[in-house]
């Protein structure tokens, strides 16, 4: 199989530049970076059909080789809808991200922040456990047990 | 004709309902009717196709006359047969439960009517990807199925679904490029994107530039089932999205990857040289994603953990890669994509019942509602593995066939898998105790729809009783059923099939053995694919 120089330089640049923008935080450099790598792929595919040739429609009397590989342009044609719209609806959620909070930043998650800044320590399933369960016993008042205990919960490490 | 050449309504049906309730846009009964019907429909013909399927054998449909390599084939064996049947039952089920969620809010013409064609597009996607025999079709069907997942992950366009929508996007974006360089390398090296084909010419491929194409795939499709340490994407974006949506997301896309997995690994790339790699992060996969579990206290998160814990027991099944363990794999995937859609359906009900999906901020379901209770236990205990649920079968099924491969390294994923088990049990008592078992006032900040009750103390049925000056989540509308029979119905159903795959196992474990087999021995699927005798 013969590759076409030009067309591996342009695919590696492509690729390059992706990646570089790829790792922004920035949402529209994100999506540049995308539409790059997409482009890049597609070169890939253009690549891959080997050297040009005739155009496949078939004429009586031409050997298989002479045409050109038509499979990778329709391929080609495919992937680039597909990222067409992949691009229209990531433009439509950054415009929306950029209306609701003015913003253009890959953003953290809250729970995510939230689970990593929460103490080791769990009420519910490290304090002690009470020796006295009061189920048994006739003197205490339930309602004053669970006062008692709501008491004990907010004086608790948390 | 036999019932496997029906293969392609599986994919067409849910594109025309599709097209139809978008005409229907503006009428939401029709939609429901149309979108509910057309599932009904899909799902019988594949069920025939399932019933036919291990007499038949191995089936392709070629598409549009074109004979194969050339052009696109559907192929029915017995893995896609039983993977379409079973995601088409978990679709249709969320199906009806989104709907009746929609009825009982009285959402006429909510935002939410673009959630029925796209709910089918993304059908047709996972069933497209499920019966296709070319690899270049299998990323059209990735394609269509992503993109339907993008719509239905920022219904509505809040901050939060926004933000856990543009992470998901560009991770599903970056790895379906993977998957397109990888097949554009395969073509180069091959000249073929037919997957029967390349199982015969890839074999003269020299092993290094195999290796590369193995693994490019392999990390395409690792991304998108979430397999460590690829799998960080996953928790971030899913809970955040409507409960229906993140149910069917769980339950289906991320089996969409594994199915890819495994034909990669039978079909394309046989043989064992990469086996040990796979167990490793098997066992990685299983062990970090439950431990990222224990520390949750949002049930829609923890679930996402778990779910990532246990797509390790099916790459565990598929590193095994003997008969045993391969048959063990196909059907613990049918078993997590009916166990973890229904769970997360339960939380969506637990959510609306108790205010809030923040075990911290819940308590006393189980008094409040002994029939949610319930929902939530059987499936809860079916993920553990606790016997006789499915969920133990299919563990059951994959230790013994770890066990028999007897290396080392796979008696420590043994122990892994076990353990993962365990932790899962943990994780699963831990939601139990505080959202269910403890009384509601120990409940921390709780939603005022918790601690409502009627005049004589009975708990309530509707918002209507919810006083006081903030009525949380219903504050502003008409009083709603907090548990209709609507959303409860297809819920109760999913779970009474997580517990008929425990009864059926027995026909059901030799169908997946079944399908193992026809899966390490690939003649099958070539012949069906490019006539007898094409393979040697």
């Amino acid at each position: 199989m013969t590759v076409n120089i030009t067309l591996i330089v342009l695919m590696a640049a492509f690729f390059a530049a992706g990646i570089y923008l790829l790792l922004e935080r920035s949402l529209t450099r994100v999506l540049l970076g995308l539409i790059l790598l997409g482009n890049g792929a597609n070169i890939l595919i253009l690549a891959t059909s080997g050297p040009s040739g005739r155009s496949p429609l078939y004429t009586a009397g031409t050997p298989a080789e002479e045409y050109t590989d038509s499979l990778p342009q329709a391929l080609i044609l495919t992937a680039i809808v597909i990222t067409f719209a992949v691009t229209a609806f990531m433009l439509g959620i950054i415009y929306r991200s950029w209306v609701l909070g003015r913003v253009d930043d890959v953003q953290d998650d809250p729970e995510d922040r939230r689970v990593a800044d929460q103490d080791s320590y769990d009420y519910e399933d490290d304090a002690d456990i009470i020796a006295d369960t009061t189920e048994f016993s006739e003197a205490e008042d339930p309602s004053a047990a669970a006062a008692a205990d709501r008491a004990g919960r907010t004086e608790g490490p948390r | 004709m036999i019932a496997a050449d029906l293969a392609p309504l599986a994919v067409v049906l849910p594109f025309l309902g599709a097209a139809v309730t978008f005409i229907l846009i503006r009428h939401a009964r029709a939609q429901r009717a149309v979108s509910i019907s057309t599932l009904s429909v899909t799902l019988l013909i594949e069920v025939v196709m399932l019933i036919s399927a291990p007499s038949a054998g191995t089936h392709a449909v070629k598409l549009g006359g074109w004979e194969p390599p050339f052009g696109i084939v559907l192929v029915v064996d017995q893995f896609s047969a039983l993977m379409l049947v079973v995601s088409s039952a978990v679709s249709l089920s969320v199906l009806i439960y989104a709907a009746g969620q929609g009825m009982a809010d009285g959402d006429e013409d909510g935002p939410v009517s673009i959630f029925h064609p796209t709910y089918l597009i993304l059908v047709a996607g996972v069933s497209n990807a499920f019966l296709t025999g070319d690899l270049f079709n299998l990323y059209v069907g990735f394609e269509i199925l992503l993109t339907a997942s993008y719509v239905l992950m920022t219904l509505g366009g809040t901050a939060p679904r926004i933000r856990a929508g543009v992470t998901y996007v560009v991770v599903s974006v970056v790895s379906s490029m993977l998957f397109l360089i990888a097949i554009a390398m395969i073509y180069g090296a091959t000249g073929t994107i037919n997957m029967a084909d390349l199982a015969v010419k890839l074999e003269s491929v020299d092993p290094a530039t195999q290796l590369v194409l193995h693994l490019m795939l392999l990390v395409a499709f690792g991304i998108k089932a979430a397999v460590f340490p690829l799998s960080f994407w996953l928790p971030d974006s899913y809970p955040t999205a409507p409960a229906p949506v993140t149910a069917v997301f769980a339950g289906l896309l991320t089996k969409v990857g594994v199915y890819a997995m495994v034909r990669v690994e039978t079909l394309l790339f046989p043989g064992d040289r990469i086996n040990s790699l796979l167990m490793v992060v098997a066992l990685l996969t299983m062990v970090v994603g439950i431990l990222g579990a224990l520390a949750q206290s949002d049930i829609k998160r923890l679930l996402s953990f778990t779910l990532v814990s246990h797509i390790g027991y099916m790459v565990f099944g598929l590193a095994i890669s003997t008969r045993i363990g391969l048959g063990a794999a196909v059907y613990y995937v049918a078993h997590h994509i009916i166990v973890q859609t229904s769970l997360f359906l339960v939380t969506g009900l637990i959510e609306r019942r108790g205010g809030t999906a923040n075990v911290d901020r819940l308590g006393g379901l189980a008094k409040l509602s002994p029939l949610l209770g319930l929902l939530f236990f059987l499936p809860a205990m079916n993920l553990a593995g606790i016997p006789p649920f499915s969920g133990f079968l299919g563990k059951l099924g994959l230790i013994q066939a770890g066990v028999e491969l007897g290396t080392p390294l796979a008696y420590v994923l043994v122990a892994g898998g076990v353990a993962t088990s365990l932790l899962t049990l943990l994780v699963m008592a831990r939601v139990w105790n505080r959202a269910f078992w403890r009384s509601p006032a120990d409940a921390e900040d709780p939603d005022p729809i918790l601690l409502a009750s009627k005049a004589d103390g009975s708990s309530v049925g509707t918002s209507r009783h919810v006083t006081g000056e903030d009525t949380g989540r219903f504050a502003g509308k008409d009083p709603v059923r907090l548990l209709p029979a609507s959303m409860t119905g297809p819920t109760i159903g999913l779970v009474a099939l997580g517990l008929a795959l425990t009864v059926l196992a027995g026909p059901l474990f030799t169908l997946s053995d079944g399908a193992a087999q026809e899966m390490l021995d690939r003649t099958p699927y070539i012949e069906a694919v490019l006539g007898a005798g094409a393979d040697r």
